[in-house]
This record gives structure tokens, C-alpha cells and sequence, in this order.
């Protein structure tokens, strides 16, 4: 046996005594740290709520405020689950899925899971108003004042040009889970122009980023409430007014956007279950100026958690409203 | 997502060649292949803008109809079916009772604290130890950084849940796998069999098959591990084959000369000497599993891709690339413990170690004891269960990159976007328009005698029956304009390809400069790296490209690396002896010797550009991408979502089929003794 194996030899028994005393001593520590916050951790009557976290910071504030009061003032377990869209429905029915917290239209999910199968009923409006359109970065309409009347638009289809439009004006689109009538809107408006998926909302904001910061022309399909908004205000362009049944025919739109009253949905079992927190849900109720307030929060780097409790310790007035 | 095709290839042949002589006339394929171009232009010329089946991105067509129906079908089925009260809901609660098992053990316990059994400091221990049974000091050291880093990074839960889940889904692919394996290695049948079905897992865009089965197996866990394990275990069926399959001849012989029976040579012989291949087949599934990672946390599973993804969601590329460098590093140390595993798995590798085994036992017995302390230890003291949150650098990693991408930004975007029309106008565009506006049965024709000019009638028919079902499935158009990203990509893959694998081939020390960053491009999810790409290049089917390249270009570097480094060292000798400067022997001798790397490092780079075209329909790609991405989000795209994937998968095997063929037998021909005379 080598010099080292020697070593060995002589210096592991030591060793193995040393690790057994060792041992021997933390074993007789008995209870284990999760057995002692096992025993310390009374139950509510709230149990558990499943919140769907759907993939936009407007979202998440929503959801952070909720969980929040939720958590701290009626002592619920709350797990967040980041989810897309048309998935967080599909938990309704299995019980992977109590709350949605903000849900924009969607009839044909509200058809699937409220009207058909019964799993999922509708919790009210979350007092934001949703407002979908075109939108162009600021130095462009200070630029060029009347870009923000879609009738001349076509004047500015040769400055909006890209390599992705072929030689007409590009309309920059989103995720592809949004609601969008633009390729209709192009036809119907006989807009020189092309709608253009950029794919995600991350590659739409990081696209209005750049336009503003290096002066690029650029316009597309933006959104409010939305947090990009206080960074960078956007403009909006204004489209043929709205008037209810104008969008009826997919096919046929030439008008704007409606304004969208987004609202709450929650699982059927969760509502029928008498849970405070399901009474909190319905209560639930704030403006667009709250939702941008926290979402900015965030934004700038603040948890969540911290975000929706400066929200909650300055309206504590309006969330004892909720928990009445 | 991310694709490791393993296949059984022919080895790479870099044999001695002898001086090629002259030639005049081009082959009867050149001739073919020429008159396929000229067709091609020509119709183009006279015909371009009719038949070419193009579909907004909003509308469908009857198949994709009656494919949503699928949703619809799974809700009402759930509780009564037979088929998922049998089949799907036990096998569902297994996995998940798996998945749990281990989170509970190294993430979160389902106990009020929610701390993990083996708390950070019990974590390390084990994980250490392990690392030192399996395989050396050295990976086991690495093994300690590497999870303290985490800690240190303030993400050690995320990367114990993303840990735990790896663990679950390689433990699930063993369970299959390996049987599978063993099967195909014996009998050629079930070989032939499952191969199109193991090709068909690795090509279907992870995508298209995360909506349906969430649906099947609820979100959570369970379908994530499920998800993994669909897109991991082809690498272990096809290396366990392989393993069996290649144990030589004459020592099966001398095997059966003895007597035995099937099962006794599988036990006694075949499954002993195909170990190492088998580990070898682990580590990749292991690989394929971490780099989806981040796919899976779009149905919720827990652990890093969460991170990423919620950085993504807010533009943060310093959280993002905080996430991801841990997901790099836990690749690293799962890669690393499993190569030392399959050395030391190897036939005779005992003999070659400087300690005893019985030395080796006692040192193990003796750490493993120092280990149980540490667990024990962190079992009672809540210091050693959670990590301390003082000890964190996470943040200063985050603001540091977050101002360089910044910066980045800032200073090179005149640069970057003239680049970026550039390449469009002057490159991409024609080549799209080339694609998408010719006629459609022009091209079919085209591409059917290429195909039959490279690899003669089968490939033909083999090539012919994709474009039929591409065409049948109604996404020609968007099929045409996914190809021709997928071509400007590899094309540039290529090119790095042959630059870097040649300095890489030619020196040792450029060689080990680059392997770890060829390693973190590799692992790193293109999440990470898109958002200071938007910043850079904007929402374009540019962005999407380099994100295409950045994954695919690293593979293409290996292989033409190895390929010239395999090069006999007395052919370059004789090279440079008879006066060559550098830049002919690179071009004259080792270029043409490793054509054969080359043509494979082409097949390979168009694989992995094509396993990010989903990736790339995120910032902008459009085609085939966008539609299965849209099939993701909207239920009444679904449909279309399915048939997308699915032409996705027949676009790789056609070009798949078509490289492998053009490798085969190279248009070039090595003249061999019975040239014809001129």
C-alpha cells in the first residue's frame, strides 16, 4: 500500500468515530425544522387559492394586490401559477385553476367553460377599462401632428416602410394570442400598409422602445392599461369611431376597437365554496391610474409582493370596502 | 425546442486520399441538378405570383377544422373515457408522486415552511458525494461550486425544483428507454420500426404538443416531466441500440460458440460492453431534458425556466441571463458527472486508477458518512436548510449585464439595423420571394428531381410524399417562407462552421478557448437572448435567424473541428514539407478531407436551425413558427397549430433525407482507379 493509502488507514477510523459522534448529536436534535413549521402552521378557513399568473405585468399587478389581501388579511394560501391564457382555462375544470384576474373578451373560452361545460363563472368586472389600438411613439406625433387621423395614414406609408412589409407601410402586431382585427382594418381603411406578427409583447415593447429612443419611425398594435405607457406615452391613432355591431363581420370591420371592460373569472367549485377569498375576488374592483401605479412598481425592479403592499397600506380605505 | 439528434451514422471516413485528378466534364447529377436551376428560374421568371397557396394567418382550412375538434373531444372524454381512467389519470398520478417526491426532497416539502427534507447544505453533501461515487474528486468539487453558486446567485430553490424535475424525467426516459433500447439493438425489426418514430419526436416542435397535453394531463409537474420525457428519451433509445448493435463480431461469435442463450449474452455480454454507450445515451437525454427547461415553464412547471420567462414577460435580459447562466452551469455539472460516469463505466478503466478499490471504498464510506451530517444537519438548523439570503450576488450580476446590454443598444443599433437591411433586401427577401412565388408544383417538381439527382429513387419518392402532406396539411406558403429562413441560416452557420472549426482544428489552444462557449451557446435557453436581439435587430425574421444561428452554430463548429482535427498528421506534413503555405493546405488538403465532417455538420446545422424556428416566431420570424405559436395561445387556431407542427416535422425529414444523401455521396467524387478516360 502506497505512502497515502497509509495516511488513509490510520486517519479514517478517527474520522468515522468523529462522524458517528457527530451524528449521534444531530440525530438527537429529534424534530426536523419542517416538522416543527408543520406543527406551527395552524389552518384557516380559506385553504388554498390557485391564481392563473398570465403573462403581462397589468396582469401581475392585478394579481399581486389580490393575493396580497388575500394572504395577509384573510390568511389564504395563495399559489401563483404562470400560466398562458387559453391554458389557465383549461385548470377550471381540473382544479389546478381557481382565479383568473384579468381576462380580456375571449368569448369563445367564455362560450367553452362557462356557457358548455359549467366549470367556470364569470366574477365581475376588475374596474379596468381595456383600450386596444394603433399607436405611434412620441416624437412622431409631435412630428408629424396629423398621423394620428387614420385617414392620413397613407401619406406616411413610405416613411413606415420595412424590409418586412415589401414596399408598402408596416402595422406592427403582437403576440398572436391577442385580439387583432388589423388585417381586416388594412383592407376595409384601403390602407397602403401590411401587418407585420412581431410574435410576442416582449418584441412589441422592446420595438416601441427603440423607435422612440433612436427617433425610428414605427407604428403598431398597442394596448392600455399596460405599464410601457409611463416609460414611453404612446399615441393613439384614431380609427373610424366605434358603434356597437360595427365588428360583427370579422370579414367586414372598418371601425375601432371597442373599450373592453375587463373582468374576473373564477372556477366554478372555488365560487360555490363560501371561501372569503372568493367573496374578495368578486368584490375586487380598481381604476386603470391603481393597476399602472403597481404594474410601474414592478417594473422598476420592486417584488411584487413589496409593490402590492405600498399599494394596499395607501388605499386601506378602499380594501377594507373589498372585505366588508 | 432544442434538438440532439443522435443517429447511427456511418462513420466519418478521413482515410488517405490520393491526389484528385482534373476533370472536365460534370457528372450526370451536376447535369441534373443544373437543369433542375434553370427550370426553376425560368418558371419563376414566367409564373411567379400564381398557385402559390397562400393562407392569411387568420384563416383555416377544413383539416385544421375538424383538428380543433381534438380540445373539445379531451373535455368531455376526461372523466368517462376508459383510456383515461386506465391509462392516462394512473399515469399521471405516478409521475406526478415521482416529481413530488424529489421537489419535496431538494426544493419545497408540502409541509408548512415550506423548506425542502435536504436542505442547501444537505443538497450540496449528497449531490457532492454522488458526484464522487460515480465519478471523480474532480466532478465532485465542481458539483459544490456549481450548487453553492446558485445560492449564491439568490436562485437555489428555482434551480433545486429545475434539478428535481431533470431527475424525475431521466429517471422516466431510463424506465422506457432503456427497454426500448435493448429491443431495437437486438432485433432489426423493431429497430427499422421505431427509428421514424424517434426521428418524428426530436423534429415536432415541443410547442405543439405542450397545449394538448396539459389538456391530458392537467398543468403542473406531471405534464411537464411528460412533455421532457417525449423530447429526451430518443437519444437514449438510438446510443442503447447502437451500443448493442456495435459489440464486434467475432467476440459475439466467440460468445455463441460457447452456447449461450439470447438472454444469457444480453445480460453477460451485450448490456456489459455497450455500458459506456449507454451512459453516453443518459448524458444526452440528461441534456435534452435541462434545455427544456423553459418550454415547460410555459404549463407551469417550477424552477428556473419560471425566472426566464417572467423576465422575458418584462424585458429584464439581467434577470434573464442570471436564470440562464445557472441553467448553463447545471448543465455543465450533469454533463460532466455523467461523462465521468461512462469513463469509469468503461471495460478495464479499473486498472488505470492510482488508488485501490478497497482505498476508494474507505474514502467513500467516509465521505458519505461526512455527507449524512450535512443532510442531518440541515434538516434541524434552519441556517443550512435555506440558503442565507445575505450571501447573494444575484443582483449585482443582474445590473451589470442589464447596463451592458444597454449599452450595447445604445451604441451599436445604426450599425446593427443597416446590417439587418442589408442582408434582408440584398438576401433574404429575394430568396423568400424565389420560395414563395414560384408555383407550387414547379417547386415540388424541382425539389423531387434534386432529390432524385442526390440519392436516386427512394429519396425521390421519400421527398414527394412530404411536399404532398406539407401541401395536403394547407400550410405550402408558410412552409416556403420557414424553409427559406431555415437555408439563409444554415448557409451562415456554414460559414462560421468552417472559419472557427478550421482554427479550432488547427490549434488546441483556440480550441479550448472556444468549447466553453460553443457549450454555453449551446445550453443557454434562446430565451435569454432575445430581448437584447429585439434591442438590437428589432421584431424582424432577422432576429429570428441569429437566434437560429447562435443555437445551430456551435454544433456545426464541433463536428468540422473534430473533422479536421482527425486529419493524419503525416498528410499535413507532407503538405507543408512540398511548400504549401497555410492558406493551401487549409483549402487543398484539409477542407476536401473533411468533406465528410462538413456535409455532416451541414445536416446537423440545418436540424438545430430548424428546432428554433418556434423560438424565432417570437421575435418576428412568421411561417410555420408563427402558426404553431398562435396554435398555442388561441384555441381556435389549434388546429392549424397541430398542422404547422406536424409540416415542421416533414421539412426536416425531407432536408434531413436530402443532406444526409448529398453526404453520402458527395458530388465531387474521389476518382477512383476505374475513371473514365477523357
Amino acid at each position: 500500500m502506497s505512502k497515502a493509502g497509509l495516511l488513509l488507514k490510520r486517519t479514517i477510523p478517527t474520522l468515522a468515530g468523529t462522524v458517528a459522534a457527530a451524528l449521534l448529536l444531530a440525530g438527537c436534535g429529534g424534530a426536523t425544522v419542517n416538522q416543527a413549521a408543520a406543527a406551527g402552521a395552524s389552518s384557516t378557513p380559506c385553504g388554498t387559492v390557485n391564481v392563473a399568473l398570465n403573462a403581462w405585468v397589468g396582469y401581475t399587478a392585478n394579481a399581486a394586490v389580490y393575493s396580497y389581501i388575500a394572504q395577509n388579511k384573510l390568511g389564504c394560501t395563495v399559489v401563483q401559477k404562470d400560466l398562458s391564457e387559453q391554458i389557465s382555462w383549461q385548470g377550471f375544470g381540473s382544479g389546478e385553476v381557481d382565479v383568473i384576474m384579468e381576462n380580456w373578451g375571449h368569448e369563445d373560452l367564455a362560450k367553452q367553460y362557462i356557457t358548455d361545460q359549467k366549470v367556470a363563472v364569470d366574477a365581475g368586472p376588475t374596474g379596468n377599462e381595456g383600450h386596444i389600438g394603433w399607436y405611434v411613439p412620441p416624437w412622431m406625433a409631435q412630428k408629424y401632428p396629423d398621423i394620428l387621423d387614420s385617414k392620413n395614414l397613407n401619406k406616411y406609408a413610405s416613411i413606415l416602410a420595412t424590409s418586412e412589409s415589401g414596399g408598402k407601410g408596416q402595422v406592427l402586431d403582437g403576440d398572436p394570442a391577442f385580439v387583432t382585427n388589423d388585417e381586416a382594418l388594412v383592407k376595409n381603411l384601403g390602407l397602403d400598409y401590411k401587418v407585420v406578427f412581431s410574435g410576442s409583447e416582449a418584441a412589441l415593447i422592446q420595438s416601441f422602445r427603440t423607435a422612440e429612443k433612436n427617433k425610428t419611425p414605427l407604428l403598431g398594435y398597442f394596448y392600455e392599461p399596460q405599464w410601457f405607457l409611463s416609460e414611453v406615452p404612446l399615441k393613439k391613432v384614431s380609427l373610424p369611431a366605434y358603434t356597437p355591431g360595427c365588428d360583427s363581420d370579422a370579414e367586414k370591420v372598418a371601425c375601432d376597437y371597442p373599450d373592453y371592460k375587463l373582468n374576473k373569472v373564477m372556477a366554478k367549485k372555488f365560487a360555490d365554496s363560501g371561501s372569503p377569498a372568493a367573496k374578495l375576488l368578486k368584490a375586487f374592483s380598481w381604476t386603470n391610474a391603481d393597476q399602472n401605479s403597481v404594474a410601474t412598481d414592478i417594473q422598476g425592479g420592486m417584488k411584487p409582493d413589496a409593490a402590492a403592499k405600498k399599494w394596499v397600506d395607501a388605499h386601506s380605505d378602499v380594501v377594507a370596502a373589498w372585505l366588508k | 425546442m432544442m434538438s440532439t439528434l443522435v443517429r447511427d451514422r456511418a462513420p466519418v471516413h478521413t482515410g488517405p486520399v490520393s491526389v484528385r485528378a482534373p476533370r472536365k466534364r460534370p457528372s450526370r447529377r451536376t447535369l441534373i441538378l443544373g437543369g433542375a436551376g434553370v427550370i426553376w428560374l425560368v418558371g419563376f421568371l414566367f409564373l411567379h405570383g400564381t398557385a402559390t397557396l397562400t393562407l392569411p394567418a387568420s384563416e383555416l382550412t377544413d383539416l385544421h377544422r375538424s383538428l380543433n375538434q381534438f380540445n373539445a373531444w379531451v373535455a368531455s372524454n376526461r372523466a368517462d373515457n376508459p383510456v383515461f381512467q386506465y391509462v392516462f389519470t394512473p399515469l399521471r398520478a405516478a409521475v406526478d408522486a415521482v416529481a413530488n417526491l424529489f421537489i419535496g426532497i431538494f426544493a419545497a416539502s408540502s409541509t408548512g415552511l415550506r423548506l425542502p427534507e435536504i436542505g442547501w447544505l444537505g443538497t450540496v453533501a449528497l449531490l457532492s458525494w454522488i458526484a464522487l461515487a460515480v465519478g471523480n474528486a474532480r466532478v465532485a468539487l465542481l458539483t459544490a461550486a456549481a450548487f453553492v453558486f446558485f445560492g449564491l446567485q439568490g436562485l437555489f430553490v428555482e434551480a433545486a425544483y429545475t434539478f428535481a424535475l431533470v431527475i424525475t424525467a431521466v429517471l422516466f426516459s431510463l424506465l422506457i428507454g432503456l427497454p426500448l433500447g435493448v429491443l431495437a439493438g437486438i432485433s432489426g425489426r423493431v429497430s427499422r420500426v421505431i427509428t421514424p418514430v424517434l426521428d418524428f419526436m426530436q423534429i415536432l416542435p415541443t410547442f405543439v404538443y405542450l397545449a394538448p397535453l396539459a389538456l391530458i394531463f392537467l398543468i403542473g409537474p406531471a405534464s411537464a416531466v411528460i412533455a421532457t420525457v417525449i423530447y429526451a428519451v430518443p437519444p437514449l433509445i438510438r446510443l442503447t441500440a447502437h451500443g448493442i448493435r456495435n459489440i464486434p463480431e467475432n467476440t459475439r461469435e466467440a460468445s455463441d460458440s460457447l452456447g449461450t442463450t439470447g438472454l444469457q449474452r444480453l445480460v453477460t455480454l451485450q448490456l456489459p460492453l455497450a455500458r459506456r454507450t449507454i451512459v453516453m445515451g443518459i448524458n444526452q437525454s440528461t441534456m435534452a431534458a435541462l434545455s427544456m427547461v423553459t418550454i415547460a415553464a410555459l404549463i407551469a412547471a417550477p424552477g428556473l425556466g419560471q425566472v426566464v420567462i417572467r423576465a422575458l414577460q418584462s424585458l429584464d435580459v439581467g434577470t434573464a441571463v442570471n436564470a440562464g447562466l445557472s441553467i448553463v452551469l447545471l448543465a455543465i455539472v450533469l454533463d460532466r458527472v455523467t461523462t465521468a460516469a461512462s469513463r469509469r463505466a468503461e471495460p478495464g478503466a479499473n486498472r488505470k486508477r492510482r488508488i485501490s478499490r478497497r482505498t476508494r471504498y474507505i474514502l467513500l464510506a467516509a465521505t458519505l458518512l461526512v455527507a449524512l451530517v450535512m443532510v442531518q444537519l440541515s434538516r434541524t438548523m434552519l441556517w443550512a436548510a435555506a440558503f442565507p439570503k445575505d450571501l447573494n450576488i444575484g443582483p449585482a450580476i443582474v445590473s451589470g449585464v442589464s447596463s451592458a446590454s444597454e449599452w450595447l443598444q445604445t451604441n451599436l443599433f445604426l450599425f446593427t439595423v443597416s446590417f439587418r437591411e442589408a442582408v434582408t433586401n440584398g438576401i433574404l427577401n429575394p430568396f423568400q420571394s424565389l420560395l414563395t412565388e414560384t408555383p407550387f408544383y414547379l417547386l415540388v417538381a424541382v425539389i423531387v428531381v434534386a432529390a432524385f439527382a442526390l440519392g436516386g429513387w427512394k429519396l425521390a419518392a421519400v421527398t414527394g410524399c412530404c411536399l404532398a402532406v406539407i401541401i395536403y396539411l394547407g400550410l405550402w406558403s408558410d412552409s416556403m417562407v420557414t424553409l427559406a429562413g431555415t437555408l439563409v441560416a444554415t448557409a451562415v452557420v456554414m460559414v462560421l462552421g468552417i472559419i472557427f472549426g478550421v482554427a479550432m482544428g488547427r490549434s488546441s489552444k483556440v480550441d479550448q478557448l472556444m468549447r466553453p462557449m460553443l457549450d454555453a451557446g449551446q445550453t443557454m435557453p434562446a430565451f435569454v437572448y432575445l430581448v437584447p436581439f429585439l434591442g438590437l435587430f428589432g421584431a424582424t425574421r432577422f432576429t429570428a435567424i441569429i437566434a437560429g444561428i447562435i443555437y445551430a452554430a456551435p454544433v456545426a463548429i464541433k463536428i468540422t473541428a473534430d473533422g479536421i482535427a482527425a486529419i493524419s498528421p503525416t498528410v499535413m506534413e507532407a503538405a507543408v514539407s512540398s511548400g504549401s503555405t497555410p492558406w493551401q493546405v487549409i483549402t487543398k488538403v484539409q477542407l476536401p478531407m473533411a468533406r465528410q465532417s462538413l456535409a455532416l455538420a451541414a445536416n446537423q446545422g440545418l436540424i438545430y436551425v430548424l428546432a428554433m424556428v418556434v423560438v424565432g416566431a417570437l421575435v418576428g420570424a412568421g411561417g410555420l413558427g408563427y402558426d404553431v405559436v398562435a396554435g398555442f395561445v388561441q384555441s381556435s387556431l389549434f388546429g392549424k397549430g397541430l398542422a404547422a407542427g406536424l409540416a415542421i416535422v416533414f421539412l426536416g425529414i425531407l432536408l434531413d433525407r436530402m443532406t444526409q444523401a448529398a453526404a453520402a455521396n458527395p458530388i465531387r467524387k474521389v476518382p477512383s482507379g476505374k475513371s473514365p478516360a477523357h
